[in-house]
């Protein structure tokens, strides 16, 4: 226990509905013509729950976030939010749903500013007469809040996104879509283009994400960057689920040797001297 | 940055972190990251420079004011529209021959079918959104550059011009329409002068020239330049104080990045188009009342002379980043050196000259305040 004790958050400070599940699919099936893409996912996701969802490249990974953000549809198997089954036609569908994806480069527009950027798609307004108006006063000062309350002193909301880095960039887009009241959060790759100081700024931030109560789903390459932060692991290839494992379970070796297919890695482990 | 010990709970305190490496941002560089910046100081500067070259020649009487500012209004109407689409990451190339085009729609039918001159205008207008529409239709669906698509119309809108006058009137020029207009509301509305008895009251005081036979050398205010300032204020306030105005810069900034949080970027990129359309069609209006014709050749390389005002406004050439109030400027430099350049009686091919010139400067500048903007090197 004393691994997952260094993350997990006292039963006394657990928001409400804790552990409840928040979106479980079983056996996802997505076909695009004769490639058969996922065949056969099951995973669920409780609140206060970091996620991992690991795998190499074509396991299926992007599909299936895709899947659960709306963007496809699933061609067979149960997708299940809050105990309701679901059919998203769109992203919208899902935002409605409580589940925000945060894609590692479409995140943000670097020249509009941060509190345009914020708020896109989502601008207060205030009525005068027949006119709408944007509530740009508003928008700054929860713009500029926000970013505090993550550790980001920006002096000047309407600075342009282009002058932030981009961990800080990646906190600015988790932060709206908590703001925004979602439910539970897919952040693909959050970490991969940063650097270490940057990484670690994302992932404690993740961790203050899931002690809200929040579910993440958290999809990423990097075992070490998971192992920091998830509470389980879900090892996908070749379009199905290899396993998921609590942090008890398993250690990170084991975890990178999974996820890169058993065999092969150890044999270039071996090659390579054990450095991989 | 600074650890921050209590995590756990989302609502810890708010907790300045100071980065010693970044100095605090002052006003001025805030300033110095305007789009329009660069087309104050040109204003500026260009307003100078005639002062000392054509101060004595008349360019700053009524008269002379009048002069470039009917230019400056011309492309501030179509200047607005260019500078929203560039901000929403396209272009219009058919500006102009949506001007010669609505220009015929509005003068054929009055004249040829006595059709009333009000619903001509409706049509005009109509027909220039629709197609208009059909750009932006066009551009979104195909994800073709607008570039290409919009040239396309410009050949076709301009030739459609030339032979549909023809087939219905045997002629190029169409000319007659005042004695349909007359007292008409719509020319009213286009071309009427305002407050003829003031501008009589400023002559009589001597604070503007008179004419030899007496008349005040200024009549009004042109509706033309009402409609200048109406379009350039609306355009202005929707993009940067309403919802739809961060749909714009989204739109235009990237627009992957604003379909994922739910912004109607093609919604926005379709009506952007219908705006430009609108613009080009008060413009024509503008025009035919004012002559009283129409000419299939009207607006010709308007769509270029918008789209510099936009530039040199600080609009990008991307998308996403620019302002109506630059455009605006753009227009006045514009107005100001065309005009000013016959004032001081130098051969008017020097026009040409500058004019490419300032859009080079500009689009230098440009792209610094861009990096300035985004912080790349």
């Amino acid at each position: 226990m004393s691994k997952a004790s260094q993350t997990a958050v006292a039963e006394k400070d657990r928001p409400e509905g804790w552990g409840r599940p928040l979106i479980e699919v079983h056996d996802l099936v997505k076909h695009f013509g004769p490639v058969v893409a996922l065949a056969g996912v099951s995973l669920t996701v409780k609140a206060g729950e970091v996620h991992c969802l690991l795998g190499d490249n074509g396991a299926g990974k992007s599909t299936l976030i895709k899947t659960l953000s709306g963007v496809y549809k699933p061609t067979g198997g149960d997708f299940v939010v809050d105990g309701k089954p679901v059919a998203f036609s769109s992203p919208r569908d899902a935002l409605d749903a409580g589940i925000a994806t945060v894609f590692q480069d479409l995140a943000m527009i670097p020249l509009l500013s941060i509190t345009r950027n914020f708020f896109m798609g989502r601008e207060p307004v205030k009525r005068l007469g027949p006119l709408s108006f944007m509530d740009m006063d508003f928008a700054n000062k929860v713009a500029r809040e926000e970013m505090r309350r993550i550790g980001i002193d920006v002096r000047d909301p309407e600075q342009a996104v282009g002058t932030l880095s981009g961990g800080e960039r990646q906190c600015v887009a988790i932060a709206r879509a908590v703001y925004f009241g979602a439910k539970v959060l897919i952040l693909d790759e959050p970490t991969s283009a940063l650097g270490v100081a940057q990484t670690s700024m994302v992932l404690k931030f993740i961790r203050q994400v899931r002690a809200k109560g929040l579910g993440v789903i958290f999809i990423t390459h990097n075992v070490r960057h998971a192992y920091a932060v998830g509470d389980k692991f879900t090892v996908l290839n070749r379009g199905r689920t290899l396993g998921t494992y609590t942090k008890t379970d398993i250690s990170l070796d084991e975890l990178q040797t999974k996820m890169a297919g058993d065999k092969e890695l150890q044999d270039l482990s071996e090659e390579l001297g054990g450095t991989v | 940055m600074v650890e921050q010990s209590n995590s756990g709970r989302m609502e810890t305190p708010i907790v300045d972190v100071i980065d010693e490496r970044l100095s605090r941002q002052s006003r001025l560089r805030r300033m110095l990251s305007r789009p329009d910046l660069g087309a104050f100081a040109g204003a500026v500067l260009v307003f100078v420079f005639f002062a000392f070259a054509a101060g004595d020649t008349g360019m700053f009487a009524a008269d002379g004011v009048m002069n470039w500012l009917t230019v400056t209004a011309q492309l501030m109407i179509i200047g607005t529209g260019a500078a929203l689409l560039m901000i929403g990451g396209e272009f219009d190339l058919s500006v102009g021959s949506m001007i010669g085009f609505a220009g015929m729609v509005i003068a054929i039918p009055t004249i040829y079918f006595h059709v009333p001159v009000g619903v001509s205008v409706i049509l005009a207008f109509v027909m220039a959104m629709a197609i208009g529409a059909l750009n932006g239709y066009i551009i979104v669906r195909t994800r073709l550059p607008s570039f290409i698509v919009t040239l396309a119309s410009l050949y076709m809108l301009r030739g459609l011009t030339i032979a549909l006058s023809i087939v219905f009137t045997n002629r190029t020029i169409v000319s007659g329409l005042k004695q349909y207009s007359d007292n008409s509301f719509v020319a009213a509305l286009f071309s009427a002068k305002l407050f003829p008895g003031f501008f009589r009251w400023l002559a009589e005081n001597g604070i503007i020239n008179k004419l030899p036979n007496g008349a005040p050398a200024v009549s009004g205010l042109p509706m033309l330049l009402v409609w200048a300032v109406v379009i350039a204020v609306i355009g202005h306030v929707v993009l940067t104080k309403t919802r739809v105005g961060n749909w714009i810069f989204a739109s235009g900034g990237d627009a992957n990045a604003a379909r994922n949080v739910g912004v109607p970027v093609s919604a926005i990129k379709i009506s952007l188009f219908m705006v430009t359309a609108f613009c080009a069609t008060v413009f024509a209006a503008c025009q035919v009342f004012e002559f009283g014709s129409a000419a299939s050749d009207r607006g010709l390389l308007k769509e270029f002379e918008a789209i510099i005002a936009a530039v040199i406004g600080g609009c990008l050439l991307t998308g996403g980043y620019g302002s109506v109030v630059g455009a605006c400027l753009g227009a006045l430099i514009f107005g100001v050196v065309q005009m000013g350049i016959l004032f001081t009686g130098a051969p008017s091919d020097w026009f040409q000259v500058f004019l490419g010139a300032m859009l080079l400067i500009a689009v230098l500048f440009n792209s610094s305040i861009r990096r300035r903007v985004t912080g790349e090197r």
